[in-house]
């Protein structure tokens, strides 16, 4: 007769470079049950669009996390732009595709090293944050940031990249696309990481559908859904196409997001050679009123802004749906019937951001 | 300090932080930067550590978890807080769940600027904590010596 016994998960763990607390309910080496809770990290910077004028209010959005910075910015301009009927010059929304993919090539190495270090790999999480500084080289020498950029404005971007430069990301991308394969073939096809991964945390179709993943850990379980297929900024005009993996398992998770760099250094390449020229913004008028929903692909999933404004310079609302809290409850269920030893690899498995989860 | 005489161990914890610092935190750790030639870790033992580094602000649900990090590291410990919003709520400062910087409950021995702090800064501000480290150690011989 076995003893049910609850092993309390965090806050302060350490194999989470941010805080969650789970409650692990196991029998023998079993996990039956677990109970997650959250709040460490709230911060409650919604209502700092009651403080702030809406173009000073990207710095904030920027800053709901520091791994999806660039993109939580471009898309809090998106809904505002769209709510004032603001016509973006073509050339900026070419750069806010350009750093966004560059943000999900950190967001992803940053993730594979976590991972990596999650199975007790330590070798390999430092060859990939290795690699990801060469993505931060490019981003801070374009922005001027290496993690928060700081390069989106409300009307365009703040900073033009001039064609030489363009040209050099672009060149640079193919020696790095060569380390990536070395480092992507240890994830995909090394033994003991496969031994770690395959079988383990697995999350059917249909859970996955109904539970709402978003992002890697839906289009692991084999479904083709991506915001990036919306058309927004310039994903319309460029070929792209999600990278779907029929797995359900950790394994198949680690191969989207190792699959998922591939297509963003073809989407760099493609919008480089297709940018065209002219102005980087446009003046902005007018105060806000109404609400939209404005929608994207951060790395971890998709994420929806929320603004309502009420005809002043502040909004009334500013509301955001992380892809971290929508696949808390997937996390959940996968975790349910694993072993202990596992749950490291599960629960970043989803890539956790609770930085952009609690806000 | 010409040379370091300890391996200094480091605890990090992600207060309330929008993972801007955590990450470059971690940077240091790896091969660009590679503080680890000094001897330095990141355990996740807080009975292991010497350097208590932390990033963001404190709100009513980590208060706790913050001090009781803090109390169960063995002198002597230094605290480093990275980043703006460890050291004063930073953007957050208005928001309704941030009651301010690190030193509102713990005391802290050196803060470094930036949002989100730079690698080097991090790194300069813990070669400046293990200067303190060094100092406290000493006052705590001399003391053990005199008792």
């Amino acid at each position: 007769m076995s003893k049910e016994i609850v092993i309390p998960f965090g806050p302060q763990h350490p194999v989470l470079p941010e805080p969650i607390h789970l409650d692990l309910v196991i029998e023998d080496e079993k996990v039956k049950e677990a109970l997650p809770s959250i709040g460490y990290v709230h911060r409650g910077l919604e209502t700092l669009v009651e403080k702030r004028e809406f173009p000073e209010y990207v710095y904030i959005a920027e800053r709901i996390c520091g791994i999806c910075s660039f993109i939580h910015g471009a898309t809090y301009c998106q809904a505002v732009e769209t709510l004032m009927n603001v016509e973006v010059p073509e050339r900026a929304l070419y750069l806010r595709t350009i750093w966004s993919e560059y943000s999900r090539l950190h967001s992803h190495l940053l993730w594979l090293g976590l991972f990596a270090d999650g199975m007790g790999f330590e070798n390999l999480f430092m060859d990939a944050w290795r690699l990801r500084e060469h993505v931060l080289d490019d981003l801070e020498a374009t922005t001027g940031g290496r993690v928060i950029q700081g390069s989106c404005k409300v009307g365009g971007v703040r900073r033009d990249i001039d064609a030489a430069k363009l040209d050099e990301m672009s060149n640079g991308l193919d020696g790095f696309r060569g380390e990536l394969a070395d480092l992507v073939d240890v994830f995909l096809n090394d033994s003991s990481v496969r031994s770690r991964l395959k079988n383990v945390g697995v999350l059917s179709k249909h859970d996955a559908y109904a539970d709402g993943a978003v992002g890697p850990v839906l289009r692991a379980s084999g479904v083709a859904s991506d915001a990036r297929m919306l058309g927004y900024a310039a994903y319309g005009n460029l070929h792209f196409k999600p990278v779907v993996e029929e797995g359900c398992d950790c394994y198949a998770r680690c191969a989207v997001r190792a699959k998922e760099m591939y297509a963003s250094i073809d989407l760099i390449k493609e919008a480089v050679q297709k940018i065209p020229d002219g102005p980087i913004e446009v003046k902005v008028t007018g105060k806000p009123d109404g609400e939209y929903f404005a929608r994207a692909e951060q790395p971890r999933g998709e994420v929806v802004h929320y603004v309502k404004g009420n005809g002043t310079r502040h909004l009334a609302r500013h509301r955001v749906r992380t892809p971290t809290i929508t696949n808390v409850p997937p996390m959940v269920k996968m975790l349910a019937g694993c072993e202990l030893a596992d749950v490291p690899v599960i629960v970043l498995s989803i890539d956790p951001c609770i930085g952009c989860c609690e806000r | 300090m010409a040379y370091l005489k300890k391996s200094p161990w480091l605890l990090h914890y992600d207060a309330s932080s929008c993972n801007g610092c955590d990450i470059e935190v971690l940077a240091c750790l790896t091969p660009l930067y590679d503080v680890e030639r000094f001897g330095i870790i990141n355990t996740g033992n807080p009975k292991h550590a010497d350097v208590f580094v932390i990033t963001g602000g404190i709100n009513e649900m980590n208060r706790q978890v913050v001090k009781n990090i803090y109390a169960q590291i063995p002198d002597p410990k230094v605290v480093v807080a990275v980043g703006v919003c460890a050291t004063s709520g930073g953007v957050f400062r208005e928001c309704y769940n941030i009651a301010g910087g690190v030193d509102q409950v713990i005391p802290v021995d050196v803060y470094v600027p930036g949002c989100a702090a730079r690698p080097e800064s991090i790194i300069d501000g813990i070669v400046t904590a293990l200067g303190i480290l060094e100092e406290k150690r000493t006052k705590m011989k001399e003391q053990e010596g005199s008792a």
